[in-house]
């Protein structure tokens, strides 16, 4: 569980980027974090695992303080996904790129053996085992940088943007993998700008702006309030944007699912060819 | 990464940010040839007082103060090795003299970070760059310097990123000896000098398809002319080292033990 509670965080050149931030996430639960650019998502989830601590206020992960704790003690817990790849791939191979993590926590040679197949297979890199990171092209390494940090199975999982640059088919991949965790009660939260992809994974949404979160709902309830979205630089889902067009039919606004739009358009049509 | 903290510059003015960075410059190698020259504790001493002046006129003394303290650490490993082998040297016994050079030794190499540290503070990387340019240097000299300069910052704030990501992965950065503390960086520096490499090819693939060099004869908005303040800076940088060369050649410097020791 995390809790965050009322906090501030000033940069050292002094901007203000987060003013009074309550939240708690608790586990098994799945957040994304939109909003505006510079609106504090990164900032705040860099709290979730220590690697900024509040200037005022407190973050608590599963009830210990992150200022208590180092920020590789906490990480065996909460698994961090940065949003550029290239802060992070420095190994020959990418198969040692993903063992790194593996190798801080102490895990056992053959355990490491196993996990680094596992995350290979899992996210398709398995033709890669043995090519350096950086041959590979940006949306391999992004999901290189996933799969070193998939691979100790943290408890909880935050993702920055994890899907810039890939392709409409991991895009997918991904959102089963993210179901999978949530199924296995995990805790993930993502920062993104993917309005689509949030609106396939209905997850919690939080809403971000000047520091401030100004929203806390489902993804139905959010993804489908213009005025809210509109304040926070996010524009509904194509779903959302058709219904919401069409309420003058008499259809219901809050719709985010394919399959539940095409249930309901069906029905409209059957009724009018009666 | 406070070092790169401390040659940061900042858009402030002053009468030293106004001075001609090339008459800055021939101020800054004087300083460092008079500190070489000198391996005394008190003419090093000396050398340090003359410059604070400076530091205050430019009002940059917090960032100042910054970049000292970033040398501290290298100041440190000079003073000890100095001190160490003096030891050695001298028949395994401290002796005032030894303590006293090993200062000195220390006192010469903060004395040169100190000037840069002032060159670099009050001096835009835009006035360098004319700077190099009017001393009739290739434009794509002047270009790569300016952007390495420019890219300093960048740099330190890039670095820090990379410590988290590597943090994150449950690399722990403090603790283990020398050696694994040495180990610890692997993963940091490979990143960034990766990163560094893959972005100057970028550049310079951006620039070519924004036709770098395309016109042959650049000309300038601005173009730098001495003023007052430069000729008067021009007097100080000969008086200083005319002054230090007729004090090496013709004076027998006390040791401020010997000094002291008189007084008393
Ligand atoms: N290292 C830093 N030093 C100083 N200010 C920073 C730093 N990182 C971010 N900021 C500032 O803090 C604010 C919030 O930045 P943050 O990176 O959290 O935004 P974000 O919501 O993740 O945006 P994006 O959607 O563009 O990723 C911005 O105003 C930014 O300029
Ligand atoms: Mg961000």
């Amino acid at each position: 569980m995390i809790e965050v509670k009322d906090v501030h965080f000033t940069y050292p050149n002094g901007v203000e980027a987060l003013k009074g931030v309550s939240l708690t996430i608790n586990n098994g639960e799945f957040a994304a974090i939109m909003g505006e650019n510079g609106a504090g998502k990164t900032t705040l989830v860099k709290h979730f695992n220590g690697l900024l601590k509040p200037t005022k206020g407190s973050v608590l992960v599963d009830g210990v303080d992150t200022r208590k704790v180092s920020v590789a003690t906490l990480a065996r817990k909460v698994g961090f996904v940065f949003q550029n790849p290239d802060t992070q791939l420095f190994s020959e191979t990418v198969e040692e790129e993903i063992a790194f993590a593996l190798k801080n926590f102490g895990f056992k040679e053959n355990i490491i053996k196993r996990r680094v197949t596992w995350a290979l297979n899992l996210l398709g890199l398995v033709q890669y085992r043995k090519t350096s990171p950086f041959m590979l092209s940006g949306g391999e390494r992004k999901r290189v940088a996933l799969a070193s940090v998939l691979a100790w199975n943290p408890k909880m999982l935050i993702l920055d943007e994890p899907t810039i640059g890939q392709d409409y088919q991991q895009k997918e991949k991904l959102r089963q993998f993210i179901m999978q965790m949530k199924a296995q009660r995990r805790t993930i939260i993502i920062v993104t700008h993917d309005v689509e992809f949030v609106a396939e994974c209905n997850p919690r949404v939080l809403l971000m702006r000047g520091g401030r979160m100004v929203t806390d709902g489902e993804a139905r309830k959010v993804l489908t309030n213009p005025e809210i979205l509109t304040q926070a630089s996010v524009v509904p889902p194509q779903i959302a944007q058709i219904f919401i067009k069409l309420s003058d039919l008499g259809l219901p606004k809050n719709v985010i699912d394919v399959y539940e739009a095409r249930e309901i358009l069906l029905s409209v049509l059957e009724e009018q060819a009666k | 990464m406070s070092v790169f903290e401390g040659l940061r510059f900042r858009r402030v003015y002053s009468p030293i940010h106004n001075l001609d960075p090339r008459i800055k410059f021939v101020y800054v190698c004087a300083i460092f040839v008079a500190a070489i020259i000198f391996w005394e504790l008190l003419p090093l001493i000396t050398l340090f007082l003359i410059q604070i002046p400076f530091v205050l006129l430019a009002g940059v003394k917090r960032e100042w103060l910054r970049s000292m303290r970033g040398a501290v650490f290298l100041a440190a490993i000079i003073f000890l090795t100095n001190f160490i082998f003096s030891f050695i040297g001298a028949g395994y016994i401290v002796t005032a003299k030894s303590v006293e050079n090993a200062v000195a030794m220390t006192l010469r190499f903060i004395v040169l970070v100190e000037s840069f540290s002032i060159f670099f503070l009050t001096t835009s990387p835009d006035h360098l760059g004319l700077a190099l340019e009017q001393t009739h240097i290739p434009y794509e000299f002047c270009f790569a310097f300016t952007t390495a300069v420019r890219f300093v910052p960048v740099l330190a704030e890039e670095a820090q990123t990379i410590m988290d990501a590597q943090k994150a992965r449950g690399l722990e950065l403090e603790g283990g000896n020398f050696l694994k503390r040495i180990r610890n960086y692997i993963p940091i520096l490979i990143p960034l000098i990766v990163g560094s490499i893959r972005r100057s090819l970028e550049l310079a693939e951006a620039m070519e398809s924004r036709a770098w060099g395309a016109t042959k004869n650049r000309t300038n908005l601005y173009v730098l002319k001495m003023h007052r303040g430069d000729f008067i800076l021009i007097a100080i940088t000969v008086g200083i080292l005319a002054t230090a060369i007729y004090t090496r050649l013709f004076f027998a410097i006390p040791s401020l033990n010997e000094l002291l020791g008189s007084l008393f």
